[in-house]
């Protein structure tokens, strides 16, 4: 929160000692008890993403061949071996180790499709909104129709595998496709929002007195109503976070996203799918783990959304 | 309104064609073709096949053949399968696809409706914690996890259902509630939501005055109001079932188009994709039309103009 009094600061509409727009909305926010739940579950993904892999005993693409071998080349199930405290697959990859990789993987394309989205929707919305009416806005807001028409799913597939087998989609075991794909289908709501949010803030009297005095359009865009109109899209971007996990784990699901020997949880479970009539662990674990993500984060963008804007409580 | 409907229907026909020149276009953008299978077929052989289906042409003009052929009702050649037609390929499954599609729909109206009203009704008590507690967890599982936990527990635990393939009623079962999670959760968000909204209106306080009972002022006055905004997200979510069967009908090994779609984009089978992603654009641009009308005949006070 403190980075966002900075933005209210900057543009000189100083918080009230105690009770500014944030404050108010940041101690609403601390009495949700869900949202700081899912703080905490953010906290807690967030903390394993990162520290995780420097701390498991085994890197994500090891395979204890010996263990595996031993056991009959069949995966160990959890709580058996000191050495794989959560058992490993049938190629003897440890899935403790495996689990923590995939929550950096998870977390990181979740958040970086948020920056695409960021970059794509919001000059795209405000343009069209600043420019309402124009051939600008109507051409721009065709094209989201456009966007908006497309089933996601399926242009995030169709994206992915057209550019897999080139350089691009092999940059970062195939992350970097991902990123793209998935940000390439998401931005039309934040657009739409950013859009909406300006043709109502653009009729306001500060607009009118800022253009009165001089202000460049650039100016009153970047300074006035981006701020202004700043916390829809907070909460546009958290509630965006849960969208892209899942769009991820569908996407590795099918086997098209993240390439090995880098994993997510969805293609762990696509890969333990075969095997879960005796050995569920490599399906659940992952499971509860993308649960336990949409979850935090949904809960967070509610509390959010109620904390900024408490007109729409209990709505959507 | 009529004019309203009609600039709709026709707004239809640019989604498309843009819909299905992008698709075109960022299909053929990838490097190799259909014939790149398992074993490479000699350079000859390759250029014959693409004289034979004019993939040597100009990529605009395949894209015209292509879209004479859709507007004619003809979906083109499967380049995989390589006796059969696209229209057969999707004849076959689409049935398939729209029963578990329209299965899930309905499962999800008729449980989420009335999981948001009871909640609303037994607001912050037992019935809103519990109905809560459900949609939280229906929004938070994918389909795909959702299903593995239907299988452990209905098909390796109980053995009630079987875990896979399209044979009969006892195999819809694990799909359709899989499918219908989610947006069985979001319907009774919305819906409770909605009925909390009407609870607190003018018309409800004079109708409890006038006298009218409990579950009148609930039926004839809340749920009647309380529904029309749920309306509206029955075509967003109409368009998630659509592309979520993908993921479900993989999953459980069911013959549907969804499954067609991936191995088709996998094999360049140019035909398949296009025809598919056209198909389900259209499906879901004349839903989301459909339900901004019934929007408009259940809430008199909209006017569209």
């Amino acid at each position: 929160m403190a980075t966002n009094q900075q933005v209210v600061g900057r543009v000189g509409v100083a918080p009230r000692q105690s009770s500014g727009v944030w404050r108010d909305a940041f101690g609403r926010l601390r009495k949700n008890r869900l949202a700081l739940l899912g703080l905490f579950g953010i906290l807690f993904l967030a903390f394993i993403g990162i520290f995780g892999p420097m701390i498991t005993p085994w890197p994500y693409y090891a395979q204890d061949t010996a263990a595996v071998t031993a056991n009959g080349f069949k995966p160990i199930p959890p709580f058996t071996s000191a050495a794989h405290i959560l058992g490993t697959d049938q190629l003897g990859q440890d899935m403790l180790s495996r689990l923590l990789d995939c929550a950096r993987i998870s977390l990181t394309v979740a958040i970086v499709v948020q920056f695409v989205v960021i970059g794509i929707g919001v000059p795209i919305g405000a343009i069209a909104g600043w420019y309402s009416g124009s051939r600008i806005d109507n051409g721009l807001m065709r094209f989201t129709d456009v966007m908006y028409a497309f089933p996601d799913l399926l242009l995030i597939i169709l994206f992915s595998v057209a550019f897999r087998e080139t350089a691009f989609g092999q940059a970062l075991n195939g992350l970097l496709l991902v990123f793209v794909a998935i940000g390439l289908v998401s931005w039309v709501t934040v657009a739409r929002l950013v859009r909406g949010q300006f043709l109502s803030l653009k009729e306001t009297e500060f607009v009118e007195a800022a253009q009165a005095i001089g202000v460049s359009d650039r100016n009153i865009i970047m300074k006035h109503l981006l701020p202004n109109g700043i916390s829809p899209i907070i909460v546009a971007i958290t509630l965006g976070i849960p969208a892209a996990i899942l769009a991820e784990a569908a996407l590795a699901y099918i086997g098209v996203g993240v390439q090995p020997p880098r994993a997510s949880w969805g293609s762990l479970i696509a890969a333990g799918q075969p095997f879960i009539r005796s050995y569920p662990h490599l399906t659940y674990m992952p499971g509860i783990l993308i649960a336990l993500a949409l979850i935090s984060f949904t809960f967070l963008g509610d509390g959010l959304r109620d904390a900024l804007d408490p007109k729409l409580k209990g709505k959507q | 309104m009529i004019s309203y409907l009609a600039r709709r229907i026709l707004w239809i026909i640019p989604v498309l064609f843009a819909v299905s020149i992008i698709t075109f276009f960022l299909m053929h953008a990838v490097p190799g073709g259909p014939w790149d299978a398992e074993k490479r077929l000699p350079a000859n052989v390759q250029a014959r096949l693409n004289a034979q289906y004019g993939l040597d042409k100009p990529l605009y003009e395949q894209y015209i053949q292509w879209a004479g052929g859709f507007v004619t009702g003809d979906l083109g050649p499967s380049y995989r399968s390589r006796d059969r037609r696209v229209n057969d390929i999707i004849g076959d499954g689409i049935a398939v696809t729209f029963q578990l599609g329209i299965m899930a729909f309905a499962l999800s109206v008729v449980v989420g409706i009335p999981l948001g009203i009871f909640a609303a009704l037994g607001h912050n008590r037992w019935p809103d914690y519990l109905s809560t507690s459900i949609s939280i967890i229906g929004i938070a599982t994918p389909s795909f996890v959702l299903a593995i936990l239907l299988i452990v527990v209905f098909s390796i635990g109980l053995g009630w259902f079987p875990t896979g393939g399209w044979k009969g009623p006892q195999y819809w079962v694990l799909p359709t509630v899989a499918l219908a999670g989610f947006p069985i959760a979001v319907i009774a968000r919305y819906t409770r939501a909605s009925m909390l909204e009407v609870t607190r209106k003018d018309y409800i306080r004079t109708a409890q005055s006038k006298g009218i009972g409990g579950r009148a002022v609930v039926s004839r006055h809340m749920i009647r109001n309380a529904l029309i905004p749920v309306v509206t997200i029955l075509g967003p979510i109409f368009a998630f079932l659509v592309t979520g069967s993908f993921i479900i009908e993989t999953f459980f090994g069911i013959p549907g188009v969804g499954r067609y779609y991936v191995q088709g984009i996998a094999g360049r089978d140019y035909g398949v994709i296009m025809a598919m992603t056209v198909i389900f654009a259209l499906a879901v641009a004349v839903l989301n039309v459909v339900v901004d009308v019934l929007y408009a005949y259940i809430d008199p006070r909209i006017r569209y103009s």
